[in-house]
């Protein structure tokens, strides 16, 4: 298969996904949002009990920034569900492309959603006095990406798998909550009990957040180099888990 | 060389044999019609065709290409019309098809002009920039036809291609798929439920029953092997084994209160007919159609007002989905 027919292949799966989204107004919305709900709720709710040693808004923050990539992420799955129902997917699959193109071509796309919706925060973040810099801000970028990478396969994987949407809906909380919860989005995670502290090891979010930290606020476990090292990991195996579980999906 | 070869295609869901041994050969320019009632097995044995669907054994190849080693070659000489709507209604017409162009590699420059053309084709052009939700199902019918010429392929799958459209616009498809399987030598495999189609359209016939070939021959050949005329009787006390012990009658047909019955000369033969046939309310008598040719093979007669109520039932179990 010639380099043309793949880069089309996968410029073809993205064009749909981006428009598509662009369509989906209710969901750009609610993406937003949600995270700043919260944000309003913690910031001003738990903001005055906690005690972060730092402004408790400036510290969350960048956890409502990966919050939005974890949530929008995991649920582009759902479209790929949803294209097996209406019979969307034999389109796709009956054409001349690998499934390991249909994979990155998707996956594209649902990164592209991801960013967008975690930028339009972002801008919000500035807005209202956020630690965002010239500087700081490209890093955060890359860091969000490599976050989006990694999860939007893992949300195609899980929805390869998957009916229903329903059945995704299920499984795919059971994976967002966790994620989020642990990543240490809305607390430090040092005083966790020992047990608790290793399964937020397994979770690619706590990097990506202590990442974010440590160019906005100076406060992290890890050098910024070494987290987006440990995320870019994590992506490398849910690319190989992803392309694997597409090339032995049916129909 | 044949176009398309198979050989002994087999697909079993669990205990139910869905297609059961067929063997074809089709050859380039081609239309080939699979005609059979619901569940014979038709759009199983597309799938499998076009490598969605894995044989449970048997082989085929298409191009040249074996189905099972060669699927990725398969795939880019074929297009597919399904019998199901498979475009996304979120985008536009132009949208699907243009999607459509770029994972078949057409060439960027010709992509617009060609859905302009294709669209033309099937009179959608005024309405190229409408999201296909808005579309009703012949509408949208019509645009995955026109998707499924768009990269010009060497053999086009179509399942019951003219499904639900109004018979103006089936005639204008079938003058078109007429069109590329001789100016372009496109070969053509379509389903089908309308007699008319399979008889219009078709060059060969294939006449699909149970996940088995019953038979198989050009339209006309088909309908010369019945020979003779047919008589249908109506009543509700027919004597039909009376009637199947007379020379002249070579087949019987019983379907409720009705008979078909397969007789030589009933100009001469009809009154001793229906001296043995009992109580008869009434009598028809005609030369054979391909509706014949159907129920001859199958058992079971497939008129237009019963697929449009088969079709009625998809639809209905389709909105449910
Ligand atoms: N995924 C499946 N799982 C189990 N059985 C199936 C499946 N798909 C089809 N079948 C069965 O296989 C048989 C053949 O189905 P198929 O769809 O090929 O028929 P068809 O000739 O296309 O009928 P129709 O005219 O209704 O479209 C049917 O009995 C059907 O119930
Ligand atoms: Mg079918």
């Amino acid at each position: 298969m010639s380099a043309r027919k793949i880069a089309k292949g996968i410029y073809a799966l993205w064009y749909r996904e981006f428009k598509v989204f662009l369509r989906e107004r209710s969901r750009i919305i609610s993406s937003i949002f949600l995270p700043l709900l919260w944000f309003v709720i913690f910031g001003e709710g738990i903001g005055t009990i906690a005690n972060v040693g730092a402004d408790y808004n400036a510290f969350i923050f960048p956890g409502f920034l990966a919050m939005t990539i974890i949530f929008s992420s995991l649920f582009n799955g759902a479209y790929l569900v949803w294209d097996r129902k209406i019979d969307f997917l034999k389109e796709v699959l009956v054409a001349p492309l690998s499934r390991t193109t249909t994979f990155v071509g998707k996956a594209l796309g649902g990164v592209t959603d991801a960013m967008l919706q975690a930028c339009i925060l972002l801008v919000v973040g500035i807005a209202i006095g956020m630690p965002f810099t010239f500087f700081n801000v490209p890093l955060v970028l890359v860091m969000l990406i490599a976050l989006a990478i990694g999860l939007v396969s893992l949300g195609l994987i899980i929805g390869s798998f998957m009916e229903s949407p329903e059945g995704f809906g299920l499984v795919s909380s059971f994976a967002v909550y966790p994620l989020f919860l642990l990543s240490g989005a809305l607390y430090p995670l040092d005083k966790l009990p020992a047990w608790m502290k290793v399964v937020t090891h397994l979770d690619p979010a706590t990097y990506a957040v202590d990442g974010l930290r440590s160019v906005t606020i100076h406060a992290s476990s890890l050098p910024f180099v070494t987290d987006l090292v440990i995320v870019l990991a994590f992506d490398v195996v849910l690319i190989a888990v992803g392309t694997w579980a597409f090339n032995r999906m049916k129909l | 060389m044949e176009t398309i070869s198979v050989r002994k295609l087999t697909k079993r869901y669990g205990k139910l044999l869905a297609v059961d041994g067929i063997s074809l050969d089709i050859r380039k320019g081609e239309i080939f019609g699979l005609l059979g009632p619901n569940g014979a097995g038709k759009s199983t044995t597309l799938l499998m065709l076009s490598t969605l669907l894995a044989p449970t054994s048997g082989s085929a190849t298409v191009n040249g290409h074996d189905i099972r080693t060669e699927p990725a070659a398969v795939r880019d000489s074929i297009g597919m019309v399904f019998q199901d709507p498979s475009s996304d209604e979120l985008l536009t017409a132009y949208e699907n098809l243009k999607l459509h162009a770029l994972m078949y590699d057409v060439p960027l420059r010709e992509i617009d002009r060609r859905i302009d053309d294709a669209l033309g084709l099937v009179d959608l052009r005024g309405r190229k920039n409408d999201q296909v939700k808005k579309y009703s199902g012949g509408m949208r019918r019509r645009m995955e036809i026109a998707r499924g010429l768009l990269h010009e392929p060497a053999v086009l799958f179509l399942d019951e291609p003219t499904i639900g459209l109004d018979p103006q616009t089936r005639k204008h498809i079938w003058e078109y798929i007429r069109g590329l399987a001789s100016r372009r030598e496109m070969t053509i495999i379509l389903t089908t439920h309308y007699m008319e189609e399979a008889d219009q359209l078709c060059d060969r016939v294939a006449i699909i029953d149970g996940g088995r070939i019953v038979a198989l021959g050009a339209p006309a050949e088909l309908k010369a092997g019945i020979k003779g005329d047919l008589v249908t009787l109506t009543g509700k006390a027919l004597k039909l084994s009376g009637v199947q012990k007379l020379p002249f009658v070579q087949a019987v047909e019983r379907n409720g209160g009705k008979a078909c019955i397969h007789v030589t000369d009933a100009a001469k033969n009809l009154p001793r007919l229906l001296r043995v046939a009992g109580a008869v309310d009434s009598v028809e008598v005609h030369s054979p159609d391909f509706d014949d040719v159907f129920l001859r093979y199958t058992g079971k007669a497939i008129r237009d007002g019963d697929a449009d109520a088969t079709e009625y039932m998809r639809t209905m179990a389709r909105a449910k989905k």
